[in-house]
């Protein structure tokens, strides 16, 4: 059965009903409409649910809603304000998407990766965003991308 | 489905959850391989009790004896950035950081791949390699320790009991002289799973094999030991022709079931590749 819990996402206290069997992405995007995050494979492989839970990057559709409780979970959503962020500006200027299915994970995912190593080098981003996969861009532009929005 | 959902704040409340559940329960630890069984339908637990709560149960100390202890609920990125384990043993710092993606590194358990008990993840063939021995706590609050090889029995089957958690898992002190390696060998994608993995560890001192422990990964229900090799190589000097003699026996060490990964008798075949590649490497050999 669900039990109602107090969930913090993109730092706001946020109601959800959560249970073993209840995902994460199912609270983030069934309950909150926080429908940026998206579920491609639903087997942890493609990254395209991506969020941050205390900061560590996470398959959101892994991620039972009962572990989520006490953490800080940070979806696209809460990556910017009003105005993109640098990083999402570079993916726009470096061609770092086209469909856009795979965009809210890789963005999240590059997220991290500068919050944990602010001037990765393209060997490293390689290597960090290897699970995040993209159908159209062949990566070149997302890896530039991630590049040019490292200061 | 009606789950019931308990967080126990101590091992023993969790003990006497599962003693009062039995089959009914399912342990929750980082809840990678937790997740995919039940939308699979493999498992249906009417309680699922998670672990995270348990103060102390993701450090990572020295132990009593000079080795390592890793909580049972230390993620694989833990281990990975572990400033005690790249001291001691890099090379599984190395094969954690093997496994998967990030994500899945940052979420999935070291005791939880353990209990799991898949051939074909990397922790255990390198924790195999190292001789860990795994603290296994029982519901009337007694321990043992179990080497880790005789934890696993088959494919997804280990020998702990219902009632039964892994604490901790325990590497030995690093000997002096000792060289360890882990291999992976992937066929489509780097976060696949091993078609073959080989973890090992020896004594090269006096440019001679002493103590030679080899595993392989993916070729069969649980890490497999490679004894012939082991016994071939034990006392002999280290040198590229015994190497090579020595790692055509893994090719009958092994018990690989044809998949996605290859054919059985593909897979025997890179058993041989991979426990040559992974001996050189020992011996700071290059590939060949």
């Amino acid at each position: 059965m669900s039990t109602a819990a107090r969930l913090r996402v993109n730092g706001a206290e946020r109601e959800a009903s959560v249970s073993p069997e209840i995902r994460l992405i199912d609270v983030l995007r069934d309950q909150l409409g926080l429908t940026g995050t998206k579920e491609g494979c639903s087997v942890g492989v493609c990254g395209a649910c991506s969020v941050l839970m205390d900061g560590a990057l996470v398959s959101s559709c892994l991620v039972p809603s009962v572990l989520a409780t006490g953490a800080e979970v940070t979806t696209i959503e809460g990556l910017s304000g009003q105005t993109l962020t640098p990083l999402q500006e570079a993916f726009i200027t470096e061609g770092g998407f086209q469909c856009g299915i795979c965009t809210p994970g890789q963005i999240v995912a590059a997220s991290a990766l500068l919050a944990e190593r602010p001037r990765p080098t393209e060997s490293e981003i390689r290597e960090f965003m290897m699970g995040n996969l993209c159908r159209c861009t062949g990566y070149q532009g997302i890896v530039r991308a991630i590049m040019k929005a490292a200061p | 489905m009606n789950v019931s959902y308990h967080e126990p704040a101590t091992w023993q409340e969790a003990h006497a959850l599962l003693e009062r559940h039995g089959d009914d329960a399912t342990v929750l630890a980082g809840g990678t391989a937790f997740t995919l069984l039940l939308r699979q339908g493999l498992i249906r637990p009417g309680h699922v009790v998670a672990l995270r709560r348990i103060a102390g149960a993701s450090a990572i100390d020295a132990d009593a004896h000079g080795g390592v202890s890793i909580g049972a609920l230390a993620t694989h990125t833990a281990v990975q950035r572990s400033d005690r384990i790249t001291a001691a043993w890099p090379e599984l710092a190395d094969a954690v950081a093997k496994v998967a993606t990030v994500r899945v590194r940052n979420q999935a358990t070291l005791g939880g791949s353990v209990a799991h008990a898949d051939p074909a993840s990397d922790a255990p063939v390198m924790l195999c390699a190292l001789a860990a021995q795994v603290v296994v706590t029982t519901a009337d609050a007694g321990s043992r320790r179990v080497p880790i090889e005789e934890l696993f029995v088959d494919t997804f089957t280990t020998t702990l009991g219902p009632a039964e958690l892994i604490r901790s898992i325990e590497i030995p002190a690093r000997p002096a002289g000792a060289a360890a390696v882990y291999r992976k060998y992937t066929l489509r994608s780097a976060d696949d799973y091993a078609c073959v993995s080989v973890g090992a560890l020896a004594d090269l001192g006096g440019g001679v094999f002493g103590g030679l422990r080899l595993f392989l990964g993916g070729v069969g229900p649980t890490p497999m030991r490679a004894r012939s090799v082991e016994r071939a190589l034990a006392g002999t000097r280290v040198d590229a022709r015994a190497i090579a003699d020595a790692a055509a026996l893994a090719r009958d060490d092994v018990d690989p079931q044809s998949d996605t990964r290859g054919s059985a008798a593909y897979k025997r075949e890179m058993a041989r590749v991979w426990t040559e590649r992974a001996l050189r490497a020992l011996a700071g050999m290059p590939i060949s």
